[in-house]
Order: C-alpha cells, then structure tokens, then sequence
C-alpha cells in the first residue's frame, strides 16, 4: 500500500473539502441576496407599482407618488382621449419592500443620524434595551430551569412529580399570560421579562431533563463503585457529564428566547426594537424596519457563533462540538 | 480431532496444580454466594436472571465467570458490585453480608466507562477524592497506579485521546487505587481487537500477580477464561444456575503457548460440551426461533463462487 500518496490526496480532499464548505455557507447567505436584488433592480421581475414623476393632467397624482399599475394605465388612457398631457412614471416595487442599497443605507443612518422624531431612542438604544430584557428573561428561566432539569432527569421521583404538569404548562402559549403579567408586574420591563420566563422555562426543564437521561449509564455505574455519594454523583458525574450537552441546549433555548422577545414587548408599553419597529412602519420607513429585523438576526446569529467558539474550548473532551 | 492422543480429563491434575490449589483451599473466603438469586418484572413478566447462586472464592483467586449468552454473567457481575439488588439469599465479603456498591469492589466495564472530562490522571484519582483522600495524596496513588498500568505519559492526556485498550488500563488502574478486596470484571476486553486483547491478559496476569487483589472476570471467550483462571464458575441459561466450578488444570505461570496443551484443551472440551452441548433441534432458544432467515438468490444461476 502506498501510503504516503495516500495521504496526500487526502489531504488535498480536505483541502477542496474545507473550500467548498466556506464556499457553501457563502452561497447560502448570497442566494438570498440575489433574489432580493433580482427583484428588486430587474423591472420586468415585478414591480406591480408606478412611480409618478409627472402627475400630468391627472388632478390627484402627485410627484412621488405610487399607484397601481392597471390605475397609471387607465389614467394615462383617460388623458389622452381629454388630450391632456398623461402622467410620466416609472415601475416600482411597493413600499414595503425597499431595495438592498435602501436597507443597507438605513442600516447605516440608524447609527450615525439622530431618529427623526425627537423623543424616539436610536437603534442601538432600543437593540440595547431588547438585550437586556433577553438577558434577565434567560438568566431568570435558566436559575430555575437548569437545576430542576438536571434533579428530573436524576431522579424519577422528581420526573414523576414535576414533569407530567411542565407538559401540560408548555402548551399554554406564552403570550397569553400577557394581561396577568401586566396586571401583577406592571407595564414596564417585568411583564415582558416575565412573558420570556414562560416561555422559555417550560421547554428548559424538560430539555434539560431529558440531556440529563441520556448520559451513558456506565459513567454513572463506575462512578458508583468508586464509592460516589448519591450527592456527590450529582456534582461530581452528573453534572460535568452533561455539561458540553447543556451548554449545546443553552445556545438553541436562547434563540427561542428571542422568538419571544417581539411579543414580549407589545406587552404593557412598547419598548425596545419592537417600538422602534412599529414606529417605523407606522412612518412607512420600510427600510428601518428592515434594518432593525436583521440586526436582531445578526446578533442572534453572532452569539450563537462567539457561544459555539467558546464552547469547543471550554469543553476540549467534547466530541461532538468538533463536527460543527 | 485427535480425541484419542488427548483424551486427557479436565479433572486430571498435576501434582503441582493440586498442591497449589490445596493451598488456595486453605487461604481465607473473601467472597461467599449464598442462595444468591436475582429476578426481575418486565414486559414479558417475572424473569428469573439468577437462582440459588452457591460460590466461595478464596483470598488471591483468579476466577472466571462463562456461560451461554442470556446465563446472567453481567447480571451477576452487577450484583456482586451492588449495581442491581439482588432479591434472594445472600452475599459475604470477609464474612459479612454486603448490600449496594461499596469501595470494597472494584468494577472494570465492557464499555468505556472513564469520565470523558477528566484527564487521565484526574481519572484515577476520582475514587480516592471521593473516599476522603486529599488531593496531593490522591494525586501520588493515582501517578504511582498510572505507572503500574504503563502509562505515566498520558496522565494528563483526555479518555479521547487514548486507544481502546489503553482506556480499559487506566479503568483498571482507576478501580485498583480504591484498594478494592475484589476487582469485577464484566468481559473487559470485549471491544479490543484479538492481538490488543492477548496483550491486556498477559498485562492483567502481571498485575493480579503482584497485587493482593481477589478477581472475578466474566466472559464469553473460552481461550481467554482458561487462560486467566484459577476456576471457572459455568453458569447455564434460563434462569442462570451454576453447572459447575472448575478448577483450570493448566499449571502456572502462564504463557500463550500453552493454548494447545493436553490440559488446556481438555478443559476447553469440557467448557465446550457444558455451553454448547448437542441441542435436539426444538430447543432452539427464542431468539432463534424468532429470526428465520430466509435466502434468496441474488446473482445469475451460474455465477457460483463455490
């Protein structure tokens, strides 16, 4: 066998493999952006809108306005029978949907122009806010959610107690427990980091509960013949056993955190990015609200990055984290 | 088979194995089966794994626990580790009834049982923390048990890192600086590969030799039980009874050339008739009748590779 040939070419795989892997995950984020491009600069695509420039002889279109198409060809129709000078236009897209140079100019302003009405926060100030309430709902649920997790997932007695009406709890959506948060907690941030707390502990508790059964009995077993206390199994095997699979259940339950941010503050008053969001659309200022939604995806998708990092250094024996 | 220049009989000893184990007759009982029975409630309803279980093992003794598939080696292996209770009769250590795991008995898993997220070294030295020792001292036990196994340059490596029969060294050395009066072990070398396996024997003899360690080593290799006991405890299937004890009459030290010996194969014979005597066919186990294969052919009539 010729091994160093071999191992050659196989390096060489590697090489095109982690490539094309980078290549990849390239793609998946340009795809996305071509198709907003293509429909948003090639007219023919879509654009079911008119962009008046010249209302012409039409009494109530103005410069800048938007109409429907079928309407500008009526009224261009109309004016040429009254031989009236007809409305100049251009296709257009609707409002609602601002072109990438549009969204990525807002993206932009939001951090160096001050927001047009006064008393509103600026973008950061409202993503700044959104995050805190990310936080302490997350750190709030996890308090309780963790160690009652691991407890019914090493203990039947406790799964057999806790579980059964966690089941049933979960189901209950979350958003519904708006008015009574806002009726016990006020209007302010607690109802919205209790809207979070509901949930995302529900899930935590049997997530976590069901990471902790799936440790490998053996480990447990050897544990038990080293002489291990019912008590120091926990602290000492248990938990260090779950950990790298913990951490991993962390990462996907503070995404689900953020699914529940937007309800959450609708709840009392507004706040946070969903303020700033609604304001804006309220303006028609399409490309803010756009902006807004992605720097959510981004920090979302940027913790979740940093937060696997760090995972694979803190958790060096984890073999799983290494396929990411 | 040459049955007729070997039919030497298991039960045939040399003067100089029957003196050994007259000696190790007279040495001390450290482990005792009384009635032991062990039975369960599944879905199929009362199994029983166990019944009426009756062994002594004597101080030092290396003993071998084999039987067909489904006999409750494991089940007793995990019993006398107090891993599973056992719901009859009763079980001795020096004499006195033991219940659940104790630091008195070691265990070594068929599976890799190290805790993933400790080094090598913080491995071993788990028992020890766990029992009361401090760290420094826990730390010299588990360097001076590291070295015994062989390998002192992986202490700080992670269970990952190591091969299949390295892990089960240092699973070895991690019940052995407990100070165990008996190491179980439940077909340790089960996962190996036969050349790593054959080496992990010769390495266990060497410990066993100089550690006064009692052994109790289940599997299903006929080769690796005579090869490593001093008896043999056949167990038979449905429920698990003892068949018999035997005592290997193949003389020690031992050493790999000795698997085609008269004794050893008389006893390997003897293994061979209790675990897997002439069956009439309609005592096929369950599992059997369950799985019927039924060939078809999938190649051309005549593309015949015999």
């Amino acid at each position: 066998m010729n091994f160093a040939s071999g191992k050659n070419s196989f390096s060489l795989a590697k090489y095109l493999q982690t490539h094309r892997q980078a290549l990849l995950v390239l793609s998946s984020f340009l795809l996305p952006l071509l198709l907003w491009s293509a429909v948003s600069y090639l007219p023919f695509i879509w654009h079911p809108k008119m962009l008046v420039s010249d209302p012409g002889g039409v009494d109530y279109f103005h410069a800048g306005m938007l109409v429907d198409k079928s309407l500008f060809k009526d009224e261009t129709a109309n004016m040429q029978e009254q031989h009236l000078s007809p409305p100049q236009g251009e296709p257009a897209n609707p409002i609602y949907l601002p072109a990438p140079h549009q969204v990525a100019k807002a993206f932009y302003t939001a951090f160096t122009k001050p927001p047009e009405q006064k008393d509103m926060p600026w973008l950061h100030e409202s993503l700044w806010h959104s995050i805190t309430i990310i936080f302490w709902g997350f750190v709030l649920s996890s308090v309780v959610g963790v160690p009652l997790g691991v407890l019914s997932g090493a203990s039947s007695t406790m799964s057999r107690l806790s579980e059964p009406f966690i089941e049933f709890f979960r189901y209950l959506p979350a958003p519904a427990f708006g008015a009574l948060a806002v009726a016990v907690l006020g209007i302010y941030d607690s109802p919205k980091i209790a809207i979070i707390v509901i949930g995302t502990l529900f899930q935590q508790i049997l997530i976590v509960a069901n990471t902790t059964r799936k440790l490998d009995p053996t480990i447990v077993e050897a544990a038990l013949t080293l002489g291990t206390s019912r008590l120091r199994l926990l602290t000492h095997v248990i938990v260090p056993g779950i950990l790298p699979d913990l951490y991993r259940d962390q990462r996907i339950l503070l995404g689900w955190a953020w699914t529940y941010l937007i309800v959450a503050e609708l709840i009392g008053t507004s706040s946070g990015i969903t303020l700033f969001i609604t304001q804006q659309a309220r303006y028609q200022h399409f490309d803010n609200v756009y902006a807004a939604i992605m720097m959510i995806g981004i920090i979302g998708f940027g913790t979740d990055i940093l937060l696997g990092r760090l995972g694979r250094r803190l958790f060096p024996w984890d073999k799983s984290q290494k396929k990411e | 088979m040459n049955n007729q220049t070997d039919n030497k009989s298991y039960l045939e000893q040399s003067d100089e194995v029957r003196a050994r184990f007259d000696r190790i007759r007279e040495r001390k009982v450290i482990l005792e089966a009384r009635h032991l029975g062990k039975s369960y409630t599944s879905q199929q309803g009362n199994v029983e794994a166990l019944r009426d279980i009756n062994f002594k093992i004597h101080r030092r003794e290396f003993i071998c626990v084999v039987g067909p598939s489904g006999c409750g080696k494991s089940t007793l292996a995990r019993t006398l580790a107090g891993l599973d209770q056992h719901s009859s009769g009763e079980m001795l250590i020096d004499d006195k009834p033991v219940n659940g795991p104790g630091q008195d008995r070691g265990m070594v898993f068929q599976g890799y049982s190290l805790f993933p997220w400790l080094t090598i070294k913080k491995n071993v030295m788990f028992g020890p923390r766990m029992n009361g020792s401090c760290h420094d001292e826990a730390e010299r036990d588990a360097l001076l048990w590291l070295e015994l196994v062989g390998l002192s340059k992986f202490a700080n490596a992670y269970p990952h890192q190591l091969s299949g029969g390295m892990r089960q060294r240092v699973a070895i050395a991690r019940a052995l600086v407990n100070q165990p009066r008996i190491l179980l072990m439940d077909e340790p070398f089960g996962a190996l590969d036969a050349q790593t396996r054959i080496k992990m024997q010769t390495h266990l003899l060497d410990i066993w030799r100089n550690v006064d360690i009692t052994i109790v080593f289940i599997t299903h290799d006929l080769d690796e039980a005579i090869f490593l006991a001093d008896r043999i405890l056949v167990l038979k299937a449905n429920p698990g009874e003892v068949q018999e004890m035997i005592e290997v009459p193949v003389p020690r030290p031992r050493s790999p050339a000795q698997f085609g010996s008269p004794e050893f194969r008389a006893t390997k014979h003897r293994l061979e008739e209790l675990i897997h005597p002439y069956e009439p066919a309609e005592e096929e186990d369950e599992e059997e009748k369950a799985i019927k294969p039924h060939l078809m052919r999938f190649t051309h009539v005549t593309d015949n590779v015999e």
